[in-house]
């Protein structure tokens, strides 16, 4: 079960998680960091206060689920997942390396907890609107929700308005969905690589529930998914505000630092910096 | 002779014929009855399709996804999450053709009980032309790790290969053509995924034939015999996993090898057997079937002719070949 924990210690985990983020990838010597670290409230929040789940028993049939449609931030799911108690923290120093079940994109085989193989953008919301159909109507468990994070470089892709097209049709209500508005990609700002506004306005159109918040509001993500969950003729989306990079002021806004650092030194230099976030970090540092 | 029970009529002119199709409609209708995990989805082509029986029969079971082939699989691959058996059908030169990276990543990888059935395979679609005359569908398909590849030769087989791949437990293609097909099975003829069947017993040279193929081989071979060649007939409806042990078994009595298939031969049903061949007993391989070019429109049996894939142009690529090649054990 969630729901264990007060806003203050929420944060709390959320800077711990962030720096098992930063470690992480210095271990591995690549991988994506803007996109784990802006996403880090939310998925922190998910798995430790909104989502019904049993970290001993991952595929405990009564959980409500979550699918990662934007497999490039995998590093903050491995990473809440360790701190919730899926497996061992030090497991999350083989990020990337061979053997691993911590995959460089996150594969539904190697890892029990995960719901969907993701990575190739656009197919993860599909995948879990499939899982909320079944729930609401073949399946008749109306009790349970799915959960998805979407990238907003990502909705450049025809397969994510396939999916919201379906959603809507089928007024998906268990169906909520946050995208991670940090208005950065690959090539850069996502209204100059292709523009994304009127956003609201087309989850509307589309037929969907749609909320904007502060992504780094714990309260906000909280207060937001209850909503979500109380909206019963359609599905919700939640359009999370965030900036790239949060918590390291040097990556923070920076698309550039949508890919991986340059050398060690820049994880060594971002771990310095969340240690200067004043009070939030509860645990040993070196 | 061979054990395999062929309908008796097979080379009358007379031969009943039905699309292969209508046996998919008929299976996964049975598949359904006895199996309420089973859930079907469609891109708008229902009845082309034949999925509009077990639409029929389990309206609450059915899913219409619209025009998007892309979101068809990527559902299906949620809904398998979710416990279900998701059979998804559409045209091949649509799914798996627009959609493959989704069914590599979401099915493949993911290692889900998808299936992916491509109708209106091969040539004899016909009038609608190369762009829905799809050709490389077995290629794409066979190429993926965890995939079963099945190709059925008429409707009754469809049938049967509908309900195995409904209890596979892994991701599976089914490759349906859509044209009236000649029946050469029965239905007390086996079938097994993974199981190539001897039809017809010969020494002097192995024709394989997968899907629609196999047909034409049979009148090839019937035609072969009047001119004393002895063919041995292999019908291969599971292009992967390939029943290696059935098809060297034959190769290495008869010394040579023909595959035919309505589909492109690069690294198509002849790309494995050639495959197979070239490691574990080099043999003399003809491959026939379409040859680095697209279909065209017109009529299914007048581009089954204008390709050479009729069993009577068949016989004489076959005649030609064994004349001018070696058996294996005589020039190897």
């Amino acid at each position: 079960m969630s729901g264990q924990l007060t806003i203050k210690q929420l944060e709390q985990k959320a800077a711990e998680v962030r720096r098992s983020i930063l470690i992480m990838l210095e271990a591995a010597g690549s991988g994506h960091s803007a996109g784990p670290l802006d996403l880090t409230d939310i998925v922190t929040t998910l798995y430790f206060e909104i989502m019904n789940l049993d970290p001993k028993n991952p595929e405990w049939p009564e959980r409500d689920v979550f699918f990662l449609s934007n497999g490039h931030t995998v590093p903050v799911q491995y990473a809440v997942m360790a701190h919730r108690g899926y497996f061992p923290l030090e497991e999350l120093q083989t990020l990337r390396k061979l053997g691993s079940r911590l995959q460089g994109h996150p594969e539904r085989t190697k890892l029990p907890g995960l719901e969907n193989t993701s990575g190739p953008l656009g197919c993860g919301l599909s995948q879990a609107a499939g899982y909320a159909y079944s729930l609401q109507y073949l399946d008749d468990a109306k009790h349970r929700f799915v959960y998805a994070i979407t990238g907003d470089g990502e909705l450049n892709e025809g397969n994510i308005w396939e999916a919201a097209m379906f959603a809507g049709k089928y007024k998906l209500s268990q169906l909520i969905v946050f995208v991670d508005r940090n208005n950065i990609q690959i090539d850069g700002s996502t209204e100059d690589v292709m523009p994304l506004e009127d956003l609201h306005g087309k989850w509307e159109s589309f037929g969907w529930h749609v909320q904007e918040i502060d992504g780094h509001n714990i309260e906000s993500v909280i207060d937001a998914a209850s909503m979500a969950r109380a909206i019963t003729n359609k599905p919700s989306v939640i359009i999370a505000h965030t900036i790239p990079g949060k918590g390291i002021d040097f990556m923070e806004y920076d698309y550039r630092w949508h890919g991986y650092g340059k050398s060690p030194n820049d994880y060594t230099r971002a771990l310095k910096t969340l240690r200067t976030l004043n009070g939030k970090i509860t645990g040993e540092h070196e | 002779m061979s054990d395999y029970p062929l309908n008796p009529d097979l080379y009358s002119d007379e031969v009943k014929k039905e699309p292969i199709r209508a046996g998919f409609g008929r299976g996964l209708k049975a598949a359904g009855e006895t199996n309420e995990a089973i859930v079907a989805l469609c891109a708008d082509l229902t009845d082309s399709t034949q999925i509009s029986v077990f639409k029929e029969a389990f309206p609450e079971r059915y899913i219409e996804m619209g025009i998007a082939e892309q979101n068809l699989v990527t559902v299906a691959s949620g809904l398998a999450r979710a416990g279900k058996i998701p059979f998804t059908s559409s045209y091949a030169a649509f799914s798996p053709g627009r959609n493959w990276e989704q069914i590599r990543t979401t099915i493949a990888l993911n290692d889900q009980p998808v299936k992916i059935i491509g109708s209106h395979a091969g040539v004899s679609v016909g009038p609608d032309g190369a762009t829905h005359q799809m050709l490389e569908d077995i290629a794409l398909m066979r190429v993926l790790p965890n995939m079963t590849v099945v190709a059925p030769g008429d409707s009754i087989e469809a049938e049967k290969a509908t309900l195995a791949i409904a209890a596979n437990g892994k991701p599976s293609y089914l490759r349906l053509a859509r044209e009236k097909t000649p029946i050469f099975s029965t239905n007390d003829s086996p079938f097994e995924i993974g199981k190539a069947y001897v039809l017809r017993q010969g020494h002097d040279v192995s024709l394989l034939g997968t899907g629609t193929m196999t047909y034409q081989l049979l009148v090839a071979a019937k035609a072969l015999e009047e001119q004393g060649v002895q063919a041995e007939v292999v019908h291969v409806p599971t292009v992967k996993p390939l029943d290696e042990e059935t098809i060297l078994e034959s190769v290495r009595k008869t010394g040579r090898a023909v595959t035919a298939e309505e589909a492109q031969i690069a690294a198509g049903f002849g790309g494995a057997i050639a495959e197979l061949l070239g490691e574990k007993l080099p043999t003399p391989l003809l491959r026939l079937g379409m040859k680095d070019h697209f279909g065209e429109s017109g009529k299914p049996d007048e581009l089954i002719k204008h390709f050479g894939l009729d069993g009577q142009a068949i016989a004489k690529d076959i005649q030609q070949f064994i004349e001018k090649v070696p058996r294996y054990h005589q020039g190897f």
